[in-house]
């Protein structure tokens, strides 16, 4: 999937949280939305996702304007995981991904529930109920719900945030194994700075609602003459707000 | 209307009930509790009222019954609140899921939380005081559509504003049915109410539903103009309450509170 915003602004109240952005998501890449909390990732995955309706612009899903397009077929082929959304805790895992996947309409459900309980090593507690998992646990259910429908559009908002190395890890490579092999558009807002460079092919640099900068993290470290992309994106959020 | 997707959505809270046995007792706990306070209470006026003399149990009939649409309401709310608290309340709005599909879901789950306590509730009251709302007969059945219609109109309404306002409209969740039963005329006739009050109940389809229980219990008569006028005013509240639930729906959109709902 293509995801195009043209001119995008959400104001709430008399601040605008996403003030006139403007990008290009090509097919099956993958695009890092970095920067300081309360810039507007947030709002711009919600306006993605239809959760927020902008105050003006457009955003484009293979060319087509999503306000004109049923919503509900968009979302069959969208998912999202973050890690302040959570599953029903009473549930168990199993009952879980049941309840999604029926809601996603998949086929061969049980079939497809095996396969990423065993892509993702959730087959040890299938049975247990998701409030009783630890948090590393809850995050790969929570990334097993949004691989259920086998996404055309994966939005992620930090998917890694509070795990412990090992499990950020784990959670990574997943997502970088699963990339290459399916056919997936990926935005990831995230603070974790080598994950946006192992993912990303190209990183948007959001401060105070605006897209301060992009490109590669390569070029961004060059353009900025850092060191590293935590530097940079440092630099970028404690400087102006224009473009560099 | 995709029936698989209502289904998927109603075995969510299907699956929510059945882990919980605390749960259950708990849906069971109240209409029985009840029953039992009414049952005395019922007991008392019919020793002692000679309105009430000749009828056994049309004060505990009435507590069945508004229990039932206290039940309606409550489990609707419950369930959107459920999907607050377990913090899914953005998982569920992400879903390939229409507006009126979710309605569909809660206003069909709504009936068998509702049922899980009442149906317990309503048999107990038969040995234990000699009540049974079943002797209303087939007219029973038009008397629980109206107040089911009723009764998820308001969880709609309450719904809607849990959507529009946040948690924090969680306390007026619990406080909805009370707001409307003096007015409800659910003990005593609408003679009672001074007549301003009488105009502004008539305009309420519970008024005409308790009515026509007493008449069908005092009387033993059925009219059944008044329970099509409860059905009609129940349906035009249905669909306002719709219509305000996608309102809510459109100006949550417009806040954001969709994807910030929390506890």
């Amino acid at each position: 999937m293509k995801i195009e915003a043209i001119n995008l602004k959400k104001k709430f109240g008399n601040k605008y949280a996403v003030n006139n952005i403007s990008f290009v998501i090509p097919e099956n890449e993958t695009i890092g939305l970095l920067g300081p909390n309360g810039c507007g990732k947030t709002t711009t995955i919600g306006m993605m996702l239809g959760l927020i309706k902008p105050s003006s612009g457009m955003i484009k899903i293979d060319d087509q304007d999503i306000n004109r397009v049923e919503r509900v077929k968009i979302l069959e082929k969208v998912n999202f995981a973050s890690p302040y959304i959570e599953l029903p805790k009473r549930l168990t895992v199993r009952q879980n991904l049941e309840v999604f996947g029926k809601l996603y309409g998949i086929e061969n459900l049980e079939k497809r529930i095996i396969e990423i309980a065993q892509d993702l090593d959730l087959r040890n507690f299938l049975e247990k109920k998701t409030g009783e998992l630890s948090s590393g646990q809850k995050n790969r259910v929570s990334l097993a719900k949004s691989l259920l429908n086998k996404p055309r559009l994966l939005l992620l908002d930090e998917p890694t945030a509070s795990l412990d190395p090992d499990i950020g890890d784990f959670v990574r490579s997943y997502i970088d194994t699963y990339k290459k092999i399916n056919k997936v558009t990926i935005l990831l807002a995230s603070h974790n700075m080598s994950e946006v460079e192992r993912l990303c092919s190209d990183i948007l640099m959001l401060k105070e609602g605006k897209i301060v900068d992009k490109g590669s993290s390569k070029f961004l470290i060059k353009k900025h003459g850092r060191n590293n992309l935590e530097e940079t994106f440092l630099k970028i959020a404690r400087g102006s707000n224009e473009m560099a | 209307m995709r029936w698989h997707k209502i289904y998927a959505l109603s075995l969510r809270h299907i699956y929510l009930i059945k882990s919980s046995f605390p749960r259950i007792l708990d849906l069971i706990y109240w209409p029985t509790i009840q029953i039992f306070l009414w049952g005395f209470i019922s007991k008392f006026f019919t020793l002692s009222s000679s309105y009430y003399n000749n009828t056994v149990g049309v004060i505990l009939s009435a507590a069945i019954l508004y229990d039932f649409l206290f039940r309606s309401s409550i489990s609707y709310n419950m369930m959107f609140l459920e999907e607050i608290w377990s913090r899914n309340f953005t998982n569920l709005f992400i879903a390939p899921i229409k507006i009126s599909e979710i309605i569909a879901a809660l206003t069909f789950t709504a009936i068998i939380r509702t049922l899980i306590g009442m149906v317990p509730a309503a048999i107990i009251a038969i040995p234990l005081f000699g009540v049974s709302i079943f002797k209303i007969g087939a007219p029973l059945i038009f008397l629980l559509v109206c107040l089911y219609l009723f009764g998820v109109t308001l969880g709609l309404i309450v719904t809607a504003g849990l959507i529009r306002f946040g948690p924090s409209f969680e306390n007026i969740a619990w406080a909805s049915l009370f707001f409307l039963a003096p007015l409800g005329c659910i003990y005593y006739p609408i003679d009672i109410l001074p007549d301003w009050l009488q105009f502004l109940a008539n305009g309420l389809p519970l008024v005409h539903i308790f009515e026509e229980m007493r008449n069908i219990l005092i009387n033993d008569t059925f009219i059944i103009s008044s329970i099509f006028t409860a059905f009609i005013i129940s349906l035009i509240y249905f669909v306002l309450g719709v219509i305000i639930f996608y309102i809510a729906y459109f100006g949550a959109r417009e806040r954001g509170t969709l994807i910030n709902m929390g506890e």
